[in-house]
């Protein structure tokens, strides 16, 4: 039988007040725990989208020619999907990725104006792809594909819009981290909070590097 | 239970195996007309055979491991200076026994269960006499379609002939269940346009003649409770007499005509003429398909057809008997007789009217 | 959520906090004092969803029966159902985890001590939203299974009678979402704390059963609720927005939604139970004087029930007609739990077996838990064959299945680590007197109220019916039912009486009344508010065992220290704005049909409020 249980006499109450059981930060293991949780969310709205993927009853479809309601009658109409565009923005959210890792890498060594620069990088880029969606749902809507127009539709536009969201998101904790870093409260030892908002980060573009190829490449 | 003498416990022995007796008799399928203990048909007895497998090894588990239980109870309870009990911790051996015992049952249970499930689950191979059974809010349609009958709630059937079910619903999801005949399967809602079309099957062949009731089992809103049905299982002369009547002005037989020679008794007939032109001016007709009106042929309108209502047993989706008081009750009042019930009447109708039409529905077998 | 991880630890100077007048409750952030308003708000939920059970049996005691409308009826099921299982059970764990995981693992608080209070608040206000529907006449009444299409609201309108479309259904649909926000910040929260804050020594394979099986649990919430509240969200869409998520006639299918609901549905239902089979494991060796029989075996048949739960979702779907090869894939799946699940049930034999049993309260209330979850469980294995489901789904069979699972499981274990803990949380003993008296009649009542219902379902008596006629031979066993309901009842007055009466007797309860094995059981009770005075090193899955023979079998109270140099957080209402916040911008939606035009500036305005609540509680200091 192991030891009985007696108090930890070494530990001074500051060395108690942040003892861990991993010796990792309670911050970064719920990090973790949260994207978990959000993988199952996106892969409840992945799932739908897939099975009812070419179920729709009327256009428009996001590739191929289909009947559509437009102006109140019915006409031909094409594909929705602007591949390029989407595409653009698919490599700026991946850069962002990269830039967020350089940021922190700054962070880390206490390089300030690095750090800015990366930080403000990665937030561009993620407002360039929050705008690029606005711009797309907007062109889709002039093209008479509303959010209830059909399943395609419906599916698409919330997965999409929940990613869109989850990238504001990113973008307003990420820009709350740019604000402290400017004022110079983001030292070395606080990079833990960019750190963190980096891992969400990361998270959101891994989403997306599923939901591209399964929304606008899949036939 | 610190009461040690073996009487006592002997005293609650007997007492228990009587307590337990009498359960017994009391939950006996003999007192239940709509058991799942009795069954009628093939598909159902499969069902219950393999129940009753699944149940004997219920019990004998129940019996061992509460028995366990309740020995480890009586015999390890405390005593005044009980030395500390030896500390265990576990016992592989026995951990190991103890997973593979029920393993073993498992398997015992699953085989018959795989067994039965494709025996079940599968679309009738070659019936007799199809239906189409359509769940409405609430109350049940049955169309033969290849026997050109259309009717409500009661679902009349030969006996030892093969009867394919093909169902589905018109607004939610209900479930259809005969629990002596053809236990139980959900029906789901179909659009024409849609390209998801699920019609469930379901088949059985009834071994006795009687009639037998059942109920939908699942929640479709307010009157889901009372949505009941009948399944009147026929020999083959009287199944053949009822569909011959079923026929006149069927939609499905030439879209509701009726021959000439029944259509001129029906006009010289005050009672048919007089409930015709009520059923009309009464508002009937803009949910109900009735035989010698316009709209016999429907087949979309939102309530049952009417046709030979005068045939069946009950009316209200098995609510009520089907008497001149009931139906009189019903036509005057739809909502204080079945609450929620999407029968609205245009406009109250008055008792020379309610007259008319009980006598004319009911000339209608 | 995501800003909730900027809180972090720095020492500092711990100053006393006020324990006592309704603003140090608001502004609470200590997890014990969370504990019991979850127990105290859970426990109020649970009485209501009691009454609501008692006015359906009475409605069912005759054939019949004319007490309630067939519509108030549906709202009753639907609220009783639901309140059970959000605003009852869960929370009642809820109560448990926090007030006793940090103890069990000898941890001072949880890791996120104000996103705790923030988990109670949006709780509370999710439950008061859901049953404030009663007050506006509107109460859910799609059963708590919500099953699309009859709770699309395009149906509901095209049926004449009912009356226009109403907002029970969004009721439900915005209130079930408010309470997973809860639930997913909640779980987070115990996952880190038990993955992080374990004292020195406590290794994984040394933490309490209850501590594994909330851990589970926690697990469990985090995948299965994302999944549930997507299904919300579709349905809600397709509710005001026109969608087709689950709507034939835009070519949507309502089994997307079964199969959405179930895949949270069946993890949800072992997240009602394995904190009660926590609570067992947890009582049994202490009144056995004997250590949990094959810990090892107990820990990881929890974590494969967990896991494999989420494999089985489709044996609540069988009448739907899946095909054969999906009904046998669904229903091996099923059987195979039941090999975890005996695990679980011949350890606890295991462990009384040889043992030196004390009759308490807990333990009574604890070993009725393991009998009538036998029988919860046999009757699992009946229906996990397909074509017995096609006769038993939605019959009173499976209400007597699943409340000999819920109630003979979940409430009785719950019940069980009252009696058991109630001295650690308020420093009282229950009294045992009438602690065994609730016993008896509860264990009797529900015998009696649920046994039967195994005769009516197999007799032919669907669920969910207002009423039925006479002549079907249901009318003496309904009876039976009421009558033990009532009983039921009555043994919960008991357990009323005796907490008041404890209330307001004398501070009796020592330190370790049981001679209990795990940490909680080293400090006063009730503890303070920093715990431990010093975090424990621990050697082995009982502690305060290996203490107490250490101690030659004899341990003296522990004194209460000052503890003014332990830095501890501070009080905030920052977490009940925020709470505010996402009660009003999810509660706005209720709106979206009352005023189709502005609703969505009463959504802003709660957004507004809810980064507000955020961005203030990120940036003030957490100690």
């Amino acid at each position: 039988m192991a030891q009985a249980a007696t108090a930890t006499a070494e530990m001074s109450p500051a060395d108690e007040h942040h003892w861990t059981s991993t010796g990792l930060d309670s911050r970064k293991i719920a990090i973790w725990g949260f994207i978990g949780s959000e993988c199952l969310f996106f892969a409840s709205l992945i799932s739908t989208y897939l099975v009812y993927k070419g179920k729709s009853l009327v256009g428009p479809l996001p590739h191929a020619e289909s009947q559509c309601l437009l102006h109140g009658k019915m006409q031909t109409c094409e594909g929705v999907f602007e591949t390029p565009l989407v595409t653009a923005g698919t490599a700026v959210l991946l850069f962002s990725s990269f830039f967020v890792v350089l940021a922190l890498y700054h962070a880390q060594k206490g390089n300030r104006a690095k750090l800015l620069g990366w930080l403000s990088a990665t937030v561009m880029c993620g407002v360039f792809f929050v705008s690029m969606q606005v711009y797309e749902f907007t062109h889709f809507y002039h093209k008479g594909m509303g959010y209830s127009t059909n399943l395609f539709s419906t599916t698409f536009f919330t997965l999409t819009g929940f990613h869109g969201s989850h990238v504001t998101l990113g973008v307003i904790w990420l820009s709350t981290v740019l604000i402290l870093a400017a004022r110079g409260k983001l030292p070395p030892e606080k990079s833990l909070n960019l750190e963190l908002a980096a891992l969400y980060w990361h998270f959101v573009d891994v989403v997306w590097i599923v939901i591209f190829p399964v929304v606008y490449l899949m036939r | 239970m610190d009461r040690r003498p073996e009487r006592v416990g002997r005293a609650w022995l007997a007492r228990t195996v009587l307590l337990g007796l009498v359960i017994l008799a009391a939950a006996c399928a003999d007192n239940y007309p709509q058991t799942t203990l009795n069954p009628r048909s093939d598909i159902t007895r499969l069902i219950d055979q393999l129940f009753r497998t699944t149940f004997w090894w219920a019990v004998v588990v129940f019996v061992l491991v509460e028995g366990a239980l309740v020995y480890a109870l009586w015999r390890f309870r405390a005593k005044p200076n009980d030395p500390e009990p030896v500390q265990t911790h576990g016992n592989t051996t026995l951990e190991i026994i103890w997973t593979a015992i029920p393993a073993v049952i498992l398997v015992l249970i699953a085989i018959p269960t795989v067994k039965t499930i494709f025996k079940t689950s599968l679309p009738a191979p070659n019936p007799a006499v199809e239906v189409d059974v359509i769940g409405h809010q609430w109350y049940w349609e049955f169309r033969y379609p290849k026997l050109g009958v259309v009717t409500a709630n009661e679902l009349v059937v030969p006996q030892k002939k093969m009867i394919g079910l093909r169902m589905w619903s018109a607004d939610v999801l209900h479930s259809f269940w005969s629990p002596q005949l053809a236990a139980k399967r959900d029906v789901f809602p179909i659009f024409s346009q849609t390209k998801l079309k699920k019609v469930n099957p379901l088949w059985f062949t009834a071994d006795t003649v009687g009639d037998y009731t059942g109920q939908c089992a699942e929640l479709c809103g307010i009157q889901h409770g009372r949505m009941g049905l009948r399944v009147i299982v026929l020999n083959d002369a009287d199944f053949d007499k009822w569909v011959a009547a079923e026929r006149v002005g069927s939609p499905l037989v030439e879209g509701g005509k009726v021959p000439a020679a029944v259509d001129s008794v029906w006009k010289a007939d005050s009672i048919m003429t007089k409930g015709a032109t009520t059923f009309l001016t009464g508002g009937c007709i803009s949910c109900h398909a009735m035989v010698g009106t316009p709209l016999a042929g429907a087949m979309t309108l939102r309530g049952p057809n009417l046709s030979h209502v005068g045939g069946r047993t009950t009316i209200g989706a098995n609510m009520y008997e089907n008497t001149p008081t009931n139906l009189a009750q019903w036509l005057r009042d739809p909502q204080g007789m079945k609450k929620g019930s999407h029968m609205i009447l245009p406009r109250p109708l008055t008792e020379d009217e309610i007259a008319t039409l009980v006598a004319y529905l009911r000339a209608h077998k | 959520m995501a800003t909730s991880v900027l809180e972090h630890r720095a020492p500092a100077i711990h100053h006393a906090h006020p324990k006592t007048g309704i603003w140090s409750w608001i502004t609470t952030v200590d997890h014990k004092r969370i504990g019991i308003l979850y127990g105290a708000t859970a426990f109020l939920f649970f009485l209501l969803g009691g009454i609501e059970a008692l006015i359906m049996r009475l409605q069912l005691m005759g054939p019949n029966g004319k007490l309630v409308d067939p519509d108030t009826f549906n709202a009753l099921f639907t609220m009783h159902g639901t309140t059970m299982i959000f605003l009852g059970v869960m929370p009642l764990s809820a109560m448990f985890f926090n007030y006793f995981i940090p103890l069990q693992i000898g941890a001072r608080d949880v890791a996120f001590p104000r996103l705790n209070a923030f988990s109670y608040w949006v709780f509370l206000l999710g439950g008061l939203f859901i049953n404030a529907s009663f007050l506006v006449g509107a109460p859910p009444n799609g059963g708590w299974f919500g099953y699309a299409n009859l709770t699309s609201s395009r149906v509901i309108a095209a049926t004449a009678a009912a009356p226009a479309p109403g907002m029970n259904i969004d009721f439900w649909v915005i209130g079930l979402q408010i309470l997973g926000i809860a639930s997913i910040a909640a779980a987070l929260n115990f996952f880190v704390t038990i993955v992080n804050l374990r004292a020195p020594g406590m290794k994984m394979l040394r933490m309490p059963m209850f501590v594994w099986m909330s851990f589970v649990v926690q697990v469990l919430l985090l995948l299965a609720f994302p999944v549930i509240t997507v299904a919300l969200v579709f349905l809600m869409m397709d509710r005001n927005f026109g969608t087709s998520f689950f709507m034939p006639d835009g070519g949507g299918d309502p089994i997307m939604w079964q199969h959405l609901f179930w895949i949270f549905g069946h993890p949800e239902v072992y997240i009602l139970i394995l904190p009660a089979f926590g609570i067992t494991s947890e009582i049994l060796p202490v009144f056995s004087r004997k250590p949990l029989f094959g810990y090892t075996a107990m820990v990881f048949s929890g974590i494969f029930i967990g896991f494999v739960g989420f494999g089985v979702w489709s044996h609540h779907m069988f009448a739907t007609g899946m095909g054969p090869f999906a009904d046998t894939f669904f229903s091996m799946a099923t059987m195979v739990i039941a090999l975890p699940t005996g695990v679980k049930i011949f350890n606890w034999i295991g462990t009384i077996w040889g043992g030196s049993l004390r009759f308490t309260t807990a333990m009574m209330m604890a070993l009725a838990m393991v009998a009538l979850f036998i029988i919860g469980g046999l009757s699992g294995v009946m229906h996990s064959a397909p074509p017995a489901d096609l006769q038993q789904t939605d019959t009173y069979f499976i209400v007597a299945h699943f409340h000999y699972v819920l109630f003979g499981g979940s409430i009785f274990g719950l019940t069980a680590g009252a009696y058991y803990w109630w001295p650690k949380m308020f420093g009282r003993l229950l009294d045992e007197g009438m602690g065994k008296a609730h016993f008896w009649l509860m264990f009797v009542g529900m015998n009696m109220t649920f046994f039967p219902m195994h005769f009516l379902g197999l007799n032919g008596m669907p669920r969910r019916v207002y009423t039925y006629p006479p002549g079907l031979g249901f009318e003496f066993w309904n009876k039976f039912e009421t009558i033990g309901a009532f009983i039921l009842a009555f043994s919960f007055l008991i357990f009323l009486v005796n907490i008041i009466k404890t209330w307001f007797g004398p501070a009796n309860a020592p330190a370790d009344p049981w001679h209990g094995a795990t940490l909680e059981w080293s400090i006063p009770s009730p503890p303070q508010e920093f715990n431990f005075p010093k975090l424990p090193m621990v050697g082995s899955s009982v502690p305060q065992w290996d203490a107490r023979r250490a101690a030659g079998g004899h341990l003296p109270e522990p004194a209460l220290v000052s503890g003014a140099d332990i830095p501890m957080p501070n009080p905030s209402y920052w977490p009940l704005v925020s709470a505010i916040g996402v009660f009003l911008v999810l509660g706005s939606l209720l709106f979206i049909r009352v005023n189709p035009v502005h609703w969505w500036q009463f959504t802003l305005f709660g957004v507004a409020v809810l980064f507000f609540g955020v961005f203030r509680w990120a940036f003030e200091p957490p100690h």
